[in-house]
């Protein structure tokens, strides 16, 4: 048996770990993660609780728990419904070419343009702020990205021998795009998966930032970021301890594609 | 000829596209609640007043009339007048690109500074110590969020050592001050950029490295360091200005949100503030003024292309 | 685990330090205030005068008359005045020889010119409702202005004192937003968008000439940024500073002055009175003995702050303390609440505007609520775009939070349309009282009256005064305490020795 690449095993454990942490925040936190206890605002890490209190007494190992499970279901399910469309809108513009491939592609070309952050600030102001926001928004800036992959992904496998062979065959070209080139590019889309849901748990937390995230009493890491900003100086672990989840979240989902990456398609080792 | 053919078709499609999309941000402002003239005047004013701001600023015309109104004016080199400020956008873009231009260029010499030499050792021995460090370094760069960085920044050199300030903008009449205003904003913007291009580099230098043509440099005698140099870095800067220019994007979405934890006045805030307050005029040329950067980013990346890569250059 | 990277660094380097903190010193006759927003424009006549008005009042700016530190009413550009017995007729003597930054003399015909301005069809001042009440304004000499008004109005001449109806030369209208031109003490120097406006003395002040050489604005939105900007000398003084929990670390320091003073700013928690069950009185009482105040000001504000009964703070001359009339009590909130017909509590919408104080607060509320069985689901409303539009316009809410902070206002609860939906007799007469009084004493019994019916009726959730944390550099005087309204005056403030 060949040997698992080591950022497949960290990234492994990492995402799993926080996946985990997430699930069992649905069931039990050591404290109530929107129970506030106002006498013991503020308090260092192992005064009171694992990570201390934020400025309403709520314990930050709690929240931080429950806003794994916020923070990357918004990011996955974002990442899932762009990712589907991206890659629909990629395979068919490999399959048909002509001036649907011409015009999807530039149309992905000004999406992917777009500061990712503005879009979502404008559709934010359009739709109010909130989960469904947050997916809709990060999910669509996925969309030009997954297109991109697969379409390169996708052409490739069109010019394989065997594809000619279904084509003399008769096969349409929707049949086999489902057949033989969704399969053939699947580990790419999954190592996509992966690295793009790290990415969207980066937008989300920016989003959470800047206000226009999850309303409250539901925990996100990046409104924490936000609400600690004042107690930078007093309370410092506040910002510590959330701006250290949201990296390890995205380091583990990153090393996790990248070891994907590495044990699917041995000769782009990437290392770094 | 037929590349100038294709170059003015291309622009063609863009400023159609662009067209599009300013159409499409326009309604989308349009149909999101809230009336710039009402956040204005403020929550005492009554209905009389409203309407007679709406007039002034012109917001009682039609929908199309106002959107073709706004277009016309950018072909005639006439960007508008902001609602909220009432002074011309152009003026307004031009004094808050004073801040970003910098911000964000010294954001990316101090990535590319970083990257460059990390990168180009990294690949001299692959899995060696100096790669797997600028592996770990490029891993945890791109996992960070740059605010975050920005807030931690601020924690340790700006309130812990006092080093820097921790926030706003002097101006540039203050000299010494306003560049040590930008530094702490330009480093939590260029480090997920240098470690996004640490990566790409480290990658294109090993490519290159097993091509045929430093092979055989190698086997004329160079050295290994002249080979780098001379031939094996040149031709891995192809990836790496690609990478680069692929970024803009992400550096004006990282300076709307290190622009915001450092409290400067450059255009990611003013996108933002002009978005809360619904100055429709701001945002649309603010947005314009992105879609053009990312586009004349990409000439210039296909310049470079050309100047940078021999194959290309002998056909052009 | 124990996190103190700050003090860690901070002692292992003070050497370092010191060669390198950015100082700037500034000459003995010159102070800079941080103020969090900067105005779109300097013209406090048009659309929002808050910010403008912060900036520019007193400093550039002059009124008729003017309302001083204590929040009373002193004769400013005119000199006296005299109102007739019906109320219905003002007549000011102005002050000669007054003549504005740009050289032009300020005369009767420049007030009739303002006030008229104000009150014209396509007047975009925002304030313009509290003067629809002059009639018309007359101009018989050059040192005499006459108002005729439609009805009696014991506020107006409080309402010539605000920012909003300050004296405008005429010519200066169309750049008055970039290059104002007052009679006021300063003159504009520079306004430097983004970062800060300058302001020096202006020779031809026709009244006392102030300590001060220059005035400095400075922007500074983010709370640690204008403390970091005090400590290092950069500024002067933070007239409000909006983080409670960086206040405290200045109450030991003898090189600041840190003042707890009131402020106008009431936050409620307004209801629509229309939409059920928020109809109910007795709903809206329940919902108000659910909360303890004063556990919500530690929470939000540090303890900075006053619970308030009814709509006005401890800063206006009016105040009543009216929070014992339905302290919290989830007990006879629970009780009260069936008695209303909710014994199982119910379930809203909660539109709260992204605002630190709005949301913190809310996320409290929302669990004193849930004592009494009353379910609240938070609704973040982007501001001040969405929430402008949603409760502000439309009235389409349940329950909202804001802080209200024009001084006086309390006639709010009168207006029809508002976005309390709130309508009631007893209040409206007892604004009336307030109008036609001839006395202080009428005027005060007045409006004692109107908070008495709000505080009973709870159109809105009374529930704190913000205070006015201001710090300033123990080397100056005359910086103002309190904040009867929202501005920054320099005119007497100086440095002592």
């Amino acid at each position: 048996m060949k040997r698992l690449p080591l950022s497949l095993v960290l990234g492994g454990l990492i995402t799993g770990a926080l996946v985990a942490a997430a699930l069992i925040s649905r069931f039990w936190t050591p404290h109530d993660p929107v129970g506030m206890d106002i006498l013991n605002r503020l308090k260092a890490p192992g005064d009171v609780g694992l990570l201390g209190t934020d400025q309403i007494g709520r314990d930050v190992f709690s929240i931080l728990m429950a806003g794994a499970w916020t923070s990357l279901g918004i990011a996955f399910a974002a990442t899932l419904i762009g990712g589907t469309i991206g890659t629909l809108v990629g395979v068919t513009a490999a399959a048909r070419g002509g001036w649907l491939e011409r015009l999807v592609m530039s149309v992905n070309g000004v999406l992917f343009a777009f500061p990712p952050i503005l879009s979502a600030i404008l559709l934010g102001a359009l739709m109010g702020p909130g989960a469904v926001t947050s997916i809709t928004a990060i999910g669509l800036f996925m969309i030009p990205v997954f297109a991109r992959v697969t379409r390169g992904a996708a052409l490739q496998i069109w010019s394989r021998d065997y594809i000619q062979a279904a084509r003399m065959a008769g096969k349409g070209q929707a049949l086999i795009t489902l057949e033989h080139v969704i399969p053939n590019i699947s580990a790419q889309i999954i190592v996509q998966l992966a690295i793009q849901t790290g990415l969207g748990i980066l937008t989300e937390a920016g989003l959470s930032f800047l206000g226009m995230g999850v309303s409250p009493p539901t925990p996100s890491w990046g409104r924490m970021l936000s609400e600690a900003q004042t107690f930078l100086s007093s309370a410092p672990h506040l910002v510590l301890a959330p701006g250290c989840a949201i990296a390890l979240a995205v380091l583990g989902l990153n090393l996790l594609g990248d070891g994907l990456r590495d044990l699917t398609d041995p000769k782009r080792g990437s290392g770094a | 000829m037929p590349p100038l053919k294709k170059f003015s078709r291309q622009i063609a499609g863009l400023v159609l596209l662009l067209a599009v999309t300013s159409l499409v941000i326009f309604l989308a402002i349009e149909a999101a609640p809230g009336d710039p003239a009402q956040i204005m005047l403020g929550t005492n004013a009554q209905a009389d007043t409203v309407a007679a701001l709406r007039a002034e600023l012109g917001l009682d015309r039609p929908l199309m009339v106002r959107y073709l109104a706004w277009l016309g004016g950018v072909f005639t080199g006439d960007l508008g007048t902001s609602y909220t400020y009432g002074t011309p956008v152009a003026e307004l873009i031009g004094e808050r690109l004073r801040v970003t231009l910098p911000l964000t260029a010294m954001a990316t010499l101090l990535a590319v500074a970083i990257s460059l030499p990390l990168g180009v050792w990294a690949a001299q021995r692959p899995n060696g110590p100096v790669d797997t460090l600028a592996s770990v370094f490029s891993q945890f760069g791109i996992a960070v969020p740059n605010f975050w960085i920005g807030l931690l920044l601020i924690l340790g050199l700006a309130l812990g050592l006092g080093w820097f300030p921790t926030g706003g903008f002097p101006g540039w009449g203050a000299g010494w001050l306003a560049v040590q205003a930008l530094i702490l904003p330009a480093v939590a913007l260029a480090l997920p950029q240098a470690a996004v291009l640490t990566r790409v580099t480290r990658a294109a230098v090993i490519e290159v490295t097993n091509e045929d043509f430093v092979r055989t440099a190698r086997a004329k005698g160079l050295t290994r360091n002249r080979a780098l140099w001379r031939h094996t870095v040149p031709n891995a800067l192809l990836p790496v200005v690609t990478m680069l220019g692929l970024q803009i994007p992400f550096l004006i979405s990282g300076a709307v949100l290190v622009e915001n934890v450092f409290t400067l006045p450059g255009i990611g805030t003013l996108a933002y503030s002009a978005l809360s307050q619904r100055d429709l005029i701001v945002v649309q040329n603010v947005v314009l003024l992105f879609a053009i950067v990312v586009m004349v980013v990409n000439v210039i990346v296909d310049a470079l292309y050309v100047l940078l890569d021999p194959r290309l250059r002998g056909r052009a | 685990m124990r996190l103190t990277l700050p003090s860690l660094l901070k002692s292992a380097s003070t050497a370092a330090l010191l060669c390198v903190t950015p100082t700037v010193v500034l000459a003995a006759g010159d102070v800079s205030f941080v103020q969090a927003v900067e105005p779109p424009g300097l013209d406090p006549t048009v659309s929002s005068p808050v910010a403008a008005g912060q900036v520019v009042w007193q400093n550039l700016f002059e009124g008729l008359v003017t309302i001083d530190a204590a929040g009373e009413i002193q004769p400013q550009l005119a000199s006296a005045w005299e109102i007739s017995e019906d109320g219905l007729t003002y007549t000011f003597t102005l002050v000669p020889d007054v003549s504005f930054h740009n050289g032009q003399a300020f005369s009767a015909e420049t007030a009739k010119f303002t006030l008229e301005r104000i009150l014209s069809e396509d007047s975009t001042n925002g304030q313009k409702a509290l003067y629809t009440v002059i009639d018309s304004v007359e101009a018989p000499d050059a040192a005499t202005l006459v108002l005729h008004l439609s009805a009696a109005s014991s506020d107006l001449l409080y309402w010539l004192g605000f920012p909003a109806a300050v004296m405008i030369e005429p010519t200066s209208v169309e750049t008055n937003a970039t290059d104002p031109v007052g009679t006021g003490p300063f003159k504009l120097d520079e306004w430097r968008k983004g970062d800060r406006v300058i302001m020096s003395a202006f020779d031809g002040y026709w009244g006392e000439t102030p300590a001060l050489d220059t005035v400095t604005a400075r922007f500074i939105a983010d709370p640690q940024a204008q403390v970091a900007a005090l400590k290092s000398g950069q500024v002067n003084i933070v007239a409000e500073l909006a983080a409670p929990e960086l206040f405290g670390q200045f109450v030991e320091d003898d090189t600041f002055v840190a003042h707890v003073g009131s402020g106008e700013m009431e936050v409620v928690a307004g209801m629509n009175n229309t939409r059920p069950p928020f109809d109910n009185a007795k709903v809206r009482q329940a919902l108000m003995m659910s909360i303890d105040r004063n556990l919500l000001i530690e929470a939000v504000k540090s303890g900075y702050g006053t619970p308030i009964g009814t709509h006005f703070s401890p800063a206006s001359p009016y105040y009543e303390d009216l929070t014992g009339l339905y302290p919290y009590d989830p007990e006879a909130a629970k009780a009260l609440l069936a008695e209303a017909g909710y014994p199982d509590g119910f379930e809203f919408t909660f539109k709260v505007p992204t605002r630190t104080y709005a949301q913190r607060s809310a996320e409290i509320m929302q669990a004193f609520f849930a004592q009494i069985g009353v379910t609240a689901t938070i609704a973040s409303s982007d501001f001040p775009a969405a929430w402008v539009q949603e409760v502000f316009k439309d009235t389409d809410y349940d329950m909202t939070i804001i802080g209200h902070a024009e001084p006086l206002d309390i006639g709010i609860y009168a207006r029809d349309p508002y976005y309390f939906n709130y309508t009631s007799d007893a209040f409206d007469a007892a604004m009336a009282d307030v109008a036609a009084a001839a006395t202080p004493e009428a005027r005060a019994a007045g409006y004692k009256a109107a908070e008495e019916v709000v505080a009973k009726d709870l159109p809105a959730l009374f529930l704190y005064s913000e205070p006015k944390l201001g710090v300033w550099d123990a080397g100056l005087t005359g910086v103002w305490e309190n904040g009867p309204v929202p501005s920054n005056d320099m005119t007497d403030v100086a440095w002592a020795d």
